[in-house]
C-alpha cells in the first residue's frame, strides 16, 4: 500500500513536472499566435487576454505592405533547395563511407567528422573572399552552398550510423538480383533508412531557415533577404505596431512547426531507431 | 540447368588464405551440399560462385562457360541467405519480382512467373504482404521463391533453415528435396547440420580449414571416410576412437594392439603404416555389439564401465570409459537393461571398423 502511493506521487510528480515544462515551452508561442490577432491598442491594454476575435488584420497588412512575403520565398527556397541538396549528397557520401571498402574511406569518414567539429564561422574571411571570387555574393545560390556544406558532416554522421546498421545479405541479394550499385543504393538501401533521413533533414533545416549570419554577412539586395533577416528591418520599420510584428513572428516559425508536426512519428521513429530490436 | 566445375580456386582476403586450391565438379541436376565446421570456409566459397567475393587465382565454369569474371547476375545463379535477406519495404509479389524486373521483363511475365512460383511454395495468398508480416518458414519460402522465379541454372543456398525451429527445418528439408526433384535443378547446399546433409545430398563435399577433405556419395562417406577427418565429422554422435600401436605389418594386414591388451588383424590391402606406428582405431557407436548383443561382431572387445545411460524409447546411448579410453559412445536400438556403474563388453566387427594411420589417413 505504502509503496503504490509513493509510485502514484512520483507519476504526479512526473506529470506536474512534464506539464510545467511543456506550459513553460509553449505559453510564449501562444502568446506570440495570440498577439498576431489583436491591436495595438489591445496588446497594451489587457498584453496576456486573449483577442477580442481572430483579426487577421495584422496578416493582411504583411501581405500587403511589407516585403516579408518576398523574405518568407527566399528563405523557402533557400531551405527546400539546401536540404534536398543535402539530404542527396550527404545520402551518397555516407553510403560510400559506410558500405564500401576503399582506400582511404577512413580519412573521408575523419574529414567528415572534422566538419563537426570546427566551427564554420571562424572561416567567414576566407569563405566570403571565396565567395565574392565565384560572383556567388549577394545571391541565394550562394547561401544555398554555404548551408550544404555546413551540414554536410553532421548528416554524413547521422546517415552513416543508420546504413551502416543495414544488412550487408540484403545488398548482395539485390546484387544477385542484377541491380546495379546505384539501383540497391536508391531502391533497396535508402528506403530502409527513410526515418535517419527526416531526422537529417529536420535537424538541419532548423538552423538553415533561422540562420541570420551567414545572410547579414553575404546578402545586401533586400529582394535577396532571408526571413530572419528581413524582420529585422521590419522590426524596425514597425516597431510601433506590435501586432504586426508577432504576425511576422509567427510566419516565420509557422513552416517548421508544420514540417516537424507532419513527419514526428518518423522522426522520433528514428531517434528511438535501435533503441529495441 | 548446368554443370558447375571449380579448378584450382583460391581466396585470399589480405593475407588469410581461406579457400585452398579447390577442384571440384557439380554436375548438371546434381544436389550437392558443402559440410563442415564453422568458419572452414562454406559461405566463402558459395559466394566465389555466386560472384559475390572474387576469386584471388583459378577458374570457375558454369554450363561449360568461364564465369569467374562475370557479375553475380549473369552467372545465372539464384542465392538464397541465411538471414532470407528480403526487401522489407517490398511485398512478397515484389521482391520475388524484382530479379526480373531489374531485367526489364514484361510486367505480364513477371506476374505470371511470380504467380507459378507462389502456387509451388504455397504462398498465393501472401502475394500482397510485407516480409515482416509472414512468419519464419513463410519468410523462407518467399526467398527460395525469388530464387525459383529467375528460373537459373543453379541455385545456391547458405544454410536457409537454421533460422528455423526443428520441426519446421524438417517439413523444409523434405519439401526442399521435392522442390530439386520437380524443377531438376542443379543445387549447392550450404549446412553444418549433419543431417540434412546425408537426407538431401545426391553428394556431399567435406571441406576443412579451405581445402576439400573428401567428396563423396553420403552413404559412402559413411562407410569409407578416406581419413580421421572425415570419419569423425560425418556420423552422429561422432565415430570413437582409439589409439593403439601398430605391431606388425603383412600381407594379411596390420597388427593393432590397444591399450588393456586387445589385439587385432585389421585387414587391408595397402598399409601405409609400419611396425611401431601409432594408429588409430575407429568405431561408429551404432556398430558395437553390447554384452554379445546388436550386430557389432566379436573379432575384439573392450571392457568399459558405464558412467551415463539415455534412453529414448526406441534406442539407447551408454556412455562409458575404458582405461585410459574415456567418453565412449555406443548406442544399442530398443530399451537395454543396463544400469549407470555396469561393467560390459563392448565387441566391434572389423568389417564396420576403420583404421587411421599417423598421417590420419584411413587404412583399407
Ligand atoms: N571479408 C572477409 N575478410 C576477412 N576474412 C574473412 C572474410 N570473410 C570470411 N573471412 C574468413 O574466412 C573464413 C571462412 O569464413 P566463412 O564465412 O566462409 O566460414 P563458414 O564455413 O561459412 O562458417 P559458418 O559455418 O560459421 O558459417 C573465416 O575464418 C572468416 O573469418
Ligand atoms: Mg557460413
Amino acid at each position: 500500500m505504502e509503496h503504490r502511493r509513493n509510485a502514484g506521487l512520483e507519476t504526479w510528480l512526473m506529470y506536474i513536472f512534464l506539464i510545467g515544462s511543456t506550459i513553460a515551452v509553449l505559453y510564449p508561442i501562444f502568446m506570440m499566435l495570440m498577439s498576431g490577432f489583436k491591436t495595438n491598442a489591445e496588446i497594451f491594454g489587457a498584453p496576456f487576454s486573449l483577442p477580442k476575435s481572430l483579426n487577421l488584420d495584422n496578416y493582411k497588412t504583411i501581405w500587403t505592405t511589407t516585403d516579408v512575403p518576398r523574405y518568407l520565398l527566399n528563405s523557402a527556397i533557400v531551405t527546400i533547395i539546401s536540404v534536398a541538396l543535402l539530404l542527396v549528397t550527404g545520402t551518397m557520401a555516407a553510403y560510400a563511407i559506410s558500405r564500401y571498402k576503399f582506400r582511404g574511406a577512413i580519412m573521408v569518414s575523419m574529414f567528415f567528422l572534422a566538419g563537426l567539429m570546427l566551427p564554420l564561422r571562424l572561416a567567414i574571411i576566407p569563405l566570403f573572399v571565396q565567395m565574392k571570387s565565384m560572383g556567388l555574393v549577394d545571391n541565394l545560390l550562394g547561401l544555398i552552398f554555404i548551408y550544404t556544406a555546413m551540414s554536410l558532416p553532421s548528416t554524413v554522421f547521422i546517415l552513416s550510423g543508420f546504413l551502416r546498421a543495414l544488412p550487408g545479405e540484403l545488398e548482395d541479394s539485390a546484387r544477385v538480383d542484377g541491380a546495379s550499385e546505384l539501383r540497391i543504393m536508391v531502391e533497396i538501401m535508402v528506403p530502409l533508412i527513410t526515418p535517419a533521413l527526416v531526422i537529417a533533414g529536420i535537424y538541419n533545416a532548423v538552423p538553415i531557415w533561422n540562420d541570420f549570419f551567414f545572410p547579414l554577412i553575404f546578402i545586401q539586395t533586400p529582394e535577396n533577404r532571408t526571413l530572419a533577416q528581413g524582420l529585422t528591418t521590419f522590426f524596425g520599420e514597425y516597431s510601433v505596431n506590435f501586432g504586426v510584428l508577432y504576425a511576422g513572428l509567427t510566419l516565420a516559425a509557422l513552416p517548421i512547426v508544420v514540417v516537424f508536426i507532419i513527419q514526428s512519428r518518423r522522426f522520433i521513429a528514428g531517434m528511438t531507431a535501435g533503441a529495441i530490436k | 540447368m548446368a554443370k558447375v566445375e571449380l579448378r584450382g580456386v583460391n581466396k585470399q582476403f589480405g593475407s588469410v588464405h581461406v579457400i585452398k586450391d579447390i577442384n571440384l565438379t557439380v554436375e548438371d541436376h546434381e544436389f550437392v551440399v558443402f559440410v563442415g565446421p564453422s568458419g572452414c570456409g562454406k559461405s566463402t566459397l558459395l559466394r566465389l560462385i555466386a560472384g559475390l567475393e572474387e576469386i584471388t587465382s583459378g577458374e570457375i565454369d558454369i554450363d561449360g562457360a568461364r564465369v569467374d569474371h562475370l557479375a553475380p547476375a549473369r552467372r545465372g545463379v539464384a542465392m538464397v541467405f541465411q538471414s532470407y535477406a528480403l526487401y522489407p519495404h517490398f511485398t512478397v509479389a515484389q521482391n520475388m519480382g524484382y530479379a526480373l524486373r531489374v531485367a526489364k521483363e514484361d510486367k505480364a511475365v513477371i506476374d505470371r512467373k511470380v504467380r507459378e512460383a507462389a502456387e509451388i511454395l504455397q504462398l498465393t495468398e501472401y502475394l500482397d504482404r510485407k516480409p515482416k508480416a509472414l512468419s519464419g518458414g513463410q519468410r523462407q519460402r518467399v526467398a527460395i521463391g525469388r530464387a525459383i522465379v529467375r528460373d537459373p541454372k543453379v541455385f545456391l543456398f547458405d544454410e536457409p533453415l537454421s533460422n528455423l525451429d526443428a520441426k519446421l527445418r524438417v517439413q523444409m528439408r523434405i519439401e526442399l528435396t521435392r522442390l530439386h526433384r520437380e524443377l531438376n535443378a542443379t543445387m549447392i547446399y550450404v549446412t553444418h547440420d549433419q543431417v540434412e546433409a546425408m537426407t538431401m545430398a545426391d553428394k556431399i563435399v567435406v571441406l576443412r580449414d579451405g581445402r576439400v577433405e573428401q567428396i563423396g556419395a553420403p552413404l559412402d562417406l559413411y562407410n569409407t571416410p578416406d581419413n580421421r577427418f572425415v570419419a569423425g565429422f560425418i556420423g552422429s554422435p561422432a565415430m570413437n576412437f582409439f589409439a593403439g600401436r601398430a605391431e606388425s605389418v603383412s600381407d594379411a594386414g596390420v597388427e593393432v594392439a590397444l591399450e588393456g591388451g586387445t589385439r587385432f588383424t585389421f585387414p587391408c590391402e595397402t598399409p601405409g603404416v609400419k611396425a611401431g606406428d601409432v594408429v588409430e582405431f575407429g568405431v561408429r557407436p551404432e556398430h558395437f555389439s553390447i554384452g554379445g548383443n546388436g550386430d557389432g561382431g566379436s573379432d575384439g572387445a573392450l571392457k568399459g564401465e558405464v558412467y551415463a545411460v539415455e534412453r529414448l524409447g526406441g534406442e539407447t546411448y551408454l556412455y562409458l570409459n575404458s582405461g585410459s579410453y574415456r567418453d565412449i559412445v555406443a548406442h544399442m536400438s530398443g530399451d537395454a537393461p543396463i544400469s549407470i556403474g555396469d561393467s560390459v563388453e563392448i565387441g566391434f566387427s572389423l568389417a564396420r571398423s576403420h583404421l587411421f594411420g599417423p598421417d590420419g589417413q584411413s587404412i583399407r
